[in-house]
């Protein structure tokens, strides 16, 4: 079966190209820029792997991932987090708070690419 | 009886007296001479009032005025009869003061002000120094009176030359015994023996004229009584307004002259004899008086026309044939002029050498760093120096005022100058609030009065004051006439004088006291003077002169601390061979622990409670003084110290509040930064994405490619905008902005602004409220930048309105020199807590994709009202988002650039 992964990103730009870049590349994208509604539906409807922006309106990445690793279902899934603020701080809180990994904007394709299959798994 | 006779009995006179001068003070060394304290001995010694001007004058003054001169006894009888409590507290706070004068008094009342000690010597001076001369004219006058007995022309050098030998030798002998030793106290047994003897010669000598004139010449008391009444005397009545001033002033005389101020209150050994004084004394004027009428009725009756009535005394007996009893009486008037020459000289060179000499000495000393010398030697030789200048001034005084009649006058001339220290004295001792200033102000003024009203004009017209100022005043000045001051007339001279600087005086030391703040040291002296009763006398504990060690220890603990406080003991001890913490108290012990002490309290602490401790001194009031000037000292210095804290702790603050203000300034700066990355890396995401995305891959339809460049284009650009937004704020922050100002309508401006924001959102179709006609309006303004504003409003109104309706009203108002524009929309406006955030940088609050923008709209539309010199205001309760724009119809440029462009800023 296809993997799935769900952008959670309030860049429309951004999260067209990531789920371009995805889809080409095999994986079933799903996108969403509300941070709020997606904590839900991470838990019915758990993805193969989440990308999340950390400034996101309403809430933090931050605050998402923390619901995340508080929840048992969710207490593994793999995260990479994307952050444009780009300061040593929020990596170390992200790590604190359980990512798997963590990138800045802007990326390379190709490292979103690979993170997610490395995350993915076999 | 010949003229070397008589020099030769003054001679021996002189001789006797210094023999009894010297007797008395060699017994009072050797502390036999209980005689010497005695009552009796101090009430004779206040005889010294009673000067050739009374032995000889009281009978002219007889003669010429009747009873009047009995006020000249009656002041002193009512102030030892009636008012002794106030001697009683003189007398008192004088000796526990060790009180050398009536200057020293009043200087160490008023905080040891040497300035009033110094107004005081001098006026004591000027008044004393006529007086002295005066009794130097008597003796010449008396000489003179036995030299033409003998039908020899009296020669004025003749007289001179008598007048300086007397002078000279009455300063050997004031020296000799006024300065003998430099006594603490100031005491001079030998003087004041002396004089005693002298009152008694005096007294007998009048008193044996008087006998011999009523039960001689005369054949009893009713006799002369026949003899009184047949004599028509002159001013016979008693005038009461002239009666109460001259007893007024020889009652202020009394306390006020310097000579009697020295024997009643310096020379007192115990106020007891106050007590004794307050009855013998007026006993001894009321005998000294007893024969004055007598003598002068007789006087006047049996001596030829034109015979001076003030020599009646010495004149009398030998126009009868009696040259015995001539020799007494002039033994008297010699011995009442010497005793006042030789106390007044005194006090007077005690005063001078204190206050002026001493001083000017001690300055000069400390200007020149001269080395520190006998003090002892030099405060006797300058002592000995004022005695020769007093006497002298006093001869020189006698020489230049010609022996003339006007020194007659001056014996109440210079009761009147003694009495300006009066009001000083009296608040002084029951007074606590008077003040030096006041004292000052007072002692000053009537001194002045004094020499102007009376001193200078009783030397007689154009002597030392011209002929005009006398009748016309000072500069022409009525009113300022020196005998009618204020158009005063009624008043004789001396009772005018007296009334206008006594009362003036009192006036201004009262007023100055009461405006004035006194200085502690003024305080301190004003408690111990004015409350002398209310503590008792020094301790005085003879009994048990050696105190013991274990009363020592524990005080030398409680201020050395306990255990360096042992350890000195205990060291003590061991160097005198003794084991423990108890050594002998021997003086190098004292001297030791005091030296000790003295480190931690100050020496004046430390030498007053060791001497409290061991009992073997007395705590004086200098002590407690010193005492208590450490104690300022180490209160001045804690409270140096305490606001030399209080400064640090400000600083402190003022360090942590720049702290503060820092970091705030850095998190701001942090937070900045941040956002700008973030603002930058958004697009630059998208831009790197999808050109990645258009390198990489070669199946892309060409609608897709179109789609990807034109985001990658619309990402460029939104770059673009922000990065000339940052730069735009950063211009306007400055103040670097340079304006276009010109005249413009403000309609225009909406229109266009209208017309250029309706690309923002361009389906959406909004309803535009407006009244045209107030629009219309020519302002002066930068048109460009205002429009930029407007637009903003405008744009951010078609992105955030939530009505489905929107509609958007703009209303312009004229407020004085200010024109407003409202923007209302019907959305559903900030909310409350987030619209103080609006026009800081960054702070969007939707998101960016709705916005389009970075979240400087506003922060940049409020940096460009302020740079034109207004403002842009979110207004609540308008049922939306109301913005309300508000700018002067004229901006004035030159003001405007000139306070915001920095110096040779873009242009």
């Amino acid at each position: 079966m296809e993997k799935r992964v769900l952008v959670v990103e309030d860049e429309p730009n951004i999260s067209e190209a990531i789920r371009f870049i995805l889809m080409r590349n095999g994986w079933h994208v799903d996108v969403t820029a509300d941070g709020i509604a997606a904590i839900g539906d991470l838990q019915t409807n758990p993805p193969d792997v989440l990308i999340l922006d950390l400034m996101l309106p309403g809430v933090s990445g931050f605050d998402i991932l923390k619901a995340l690793r508080a929840d048992p279902v969710t207490q593994t899934m793999p995260v990479l987090m994307l952050t444009a603020k780009g300061q040593a701080a929020d990596r170390e809180e992200a790590v604190r708070l359980g990512v798997t990994r963590f990138m800045t904007k802007p990326f390379a394709n190709a490292d979103v690419v690979a993170a997610v299959r490395e995350m993915a798994g076999p | 009886m010949s003229f070397n006779l008589l020099v030769l009995t003054c001679i021996a006179y002189v001789i006797f007296l210094f023999f009894v001068a010297s007797a008395a003070e060699r017994s009072a060394q050797q502390g036999r001479a209980k005689w010497l304290r005695s009552p009796l001995v101090y009430t004779l010694s206040l005889s010294v009032y009673c000067t050739a001007w009374t032995f000889y004058g009281a009978v002219g003054y007889a003669a010429r005025s009747g009873l009047e001169f009995m006020t000249i006894y009656l002041g002193p009888t009512l102030v030892f009869a009636g008012w002794w409590v106030l001697l009683r507290k003189l007398v008192r706070i004088g000796r526990e003061n060790r009180v050398t004068s009536i200057a020293d008094m009043i200087s160490a009342r008023y905080g040891k002000s040497n300035l009033l000690g110094v107004i005081v010597t001098l006026l004591c001076v000027a008044a004393g120094t006529p007086y002295i001369a005066l009794q130097l004219q008597s003796i010449a006058l008396s000489f003179t009176v036995f030299v033409s007995d003998q039908g020899r022309a009296p020669l004025a050098a003749d007289r001179n030359l008598i007048a300086f030998w007397v002078a000279a030798g009455l300063t050997f002998f004031t020296i000799a015994f006024g300065t003998r030793n430099l006594d603490a106290n100031e005491q001079h047994h030998g003087v004041v023996t002396a004089i005693a003897v002298e009152a008694v010669v005096k007294l007998l000598a009048l008193i044996a004229v008087g006998i011999f004139v009523v039960w001689f010449v005369a054949t009893g008391p009713s006799d002369i009584l026949a003899r009184i009444d047949a004599q028509a005397l002159p001013e016979w009545t008693i005038q009461p307004g002239r009666w109460t001033g001259l007893i007024l002033l020889s009652a202020i005389a009394i306390i006020c002259l310097p000579r009697m101020f020295q024997v009643t209150v310096v020379e007192n050994i115990d106020d007891k004899h106050l007590a004794t004084a307050s009855w013998a004394f007026p006993l001894y004027l009321f005998m000294i008086s007893l024969f004055v009428l007598p003598i002068a009725v007789v006087g006047m009756e049996l001596m030829p026309e034109g015979a001076n009535p003030d020599m009646f005394v010495l004149t009398l007996p030998l126009h009868l044939g009696q040259d015995g009893l001539a020799l007494l009486s002039f033994l008297g008037g010699f011995s009442a002029a010497t005793s006042m020459v030789i106390v007044a000289s005194l006090a007077l060179a005690t005063m001078v050498s204190n206050h002026i000499v001493v001083p000017l000495w001690l300055k000069l000393r400390a200007a020149r760093n001269l080395d520190t010398g006998n003090m002892r030697l030099l405060v006797l030789s300058v002592r000995r120096l004022s005695i020769s200048l007093v006497l002298g001034l006093g001869y020189i005084y006698y020489i230049i005022s010609g022996g003339s009649e006007a020194l007659a006058a001056i014996g109440l001339v210079a009761f009147v100058g003694v009495a300006q220290a009066l009001p000083a004295l009296m608040g002084a001792l029951f007074w606590r609030g008077a003040s030096r200033n006041g004292a000052a102000l007072g002692l000053s003024i009537g001194t002045f009065l004094w020499f102007y009203t009376l001193f200078l004009p009783s030397f007689g017209p154009d002597v030392l004051l011209s002929a005009q100022v006398m009748e016309q005043g000072l500069f022409g000045q009525s009113w300022l006439r020196p005998y009618s001051l204020f158009g005063l007339t009624t008043l004789d001279p001396l009772l005018h004088a007296l009334f206008w600087s006594l009362s003036l005086n009192t006036l201004a030391f009262c007023l100055g006291s009461l405006l004035s703040f006194p200085s502690p040291i003024e305080r301190v002296q004003g408690a111990l003077f004015v409350n002398i009763f209310d503590r008792p006398g020094p301790a005085r504990s003879w009994t048990n002169p050696v105190a013991q060690a274990e009363d020592l220890l524990p005080m030398a603990q409680r201020i050395l601390g306990a255990s360096e406080g042992q350890a000195f003991f205990r060291a003590q001890a061991q160097a005198q061979g003794k084991n423990g913490f108890l050594p002998d108290i021997t003086p190098e012990f004292l001297q030791g622990l005091e030296l000790k002490m003295s480190g931690s309290v100050g020496a004046a602490t430390a030498h007053a409670m060791i001497s409290q401790t061991v009992g073997t001194a007395v705590v004086s009031v200098e002590d407690l003084m010193a005492v208590a000037s450490e104690t300022a000292q180490i209160i001045e210095y804690s409270s140096q110290l305490e606001a030399k804290s209080e400064e640090l702790t400000l600083t402190a603050r003022k360090l942590r509040d720049a702290n503060e203000k820092l970091r705030t300034l850095s998190d701001q700066k942090d937070a900045f930064l941040s956002q700008i990355s973030h603002e930058l890396r958004t697009p630059m995401t998208s831009i790197r994405a999808f050109s990645e995305i258009m390198m990489e891959s070669d199946g892309l339809s060409a609608q897709e490619q179109t789609h990807f460049a034109r985001i990658i284009h619309d990402e460029s650009i939104r770059l673009t905008r922000l990065l000339d937004d940052l730069l735009d704020l950063s211009v306007l922050e400055h103040g670097q902005v340079s304006l276009d100002i010109r005249p413009v309508n403000l309609r225009d401006l909406i229109d266009k602004s209208l017309t250029a924001s309706k690309s923002v959102q361009a389906q959406r179709n909004f309803r535009i409220l407006r009244s045209r006609d107030p629009e219309d309006v020519d302002i002066v303004t930068d048109p460009g930048r205002l429009t930029q504003v407007f637009i903003n409003i405008l744009s951010n109104a078609r992105k955030y309105c939530d009505a489905a309706d929107p509609q958007m009203k703009i209303i312009v108002r004229q407020r004085k020199s200010m024109i407003e524009v409202d923007f209302i929309d019907n959305g559903s406006g900030i909310a409350r807590d987030k619209q103080a955030l609006i026009f800081e940088k960054f702070s969007r609050l939707t998101d960016s994709l709705q916005a389009g923008g970075a979240g400087l709209g506003l922060a940049i539309c409020r940096e460009i009202m302020n740079n034109l010199g207004g403002d842009i205001d979110y207004v609540p309760g308008q049922g939306g988002a109301a913005f309300r724009v508000s700018l002067p119809l004229v901006l004035e440029r030159p003001l405007d650039a000139a306070s915001r462009s920095h110096p040779g800023g873009a242009g």
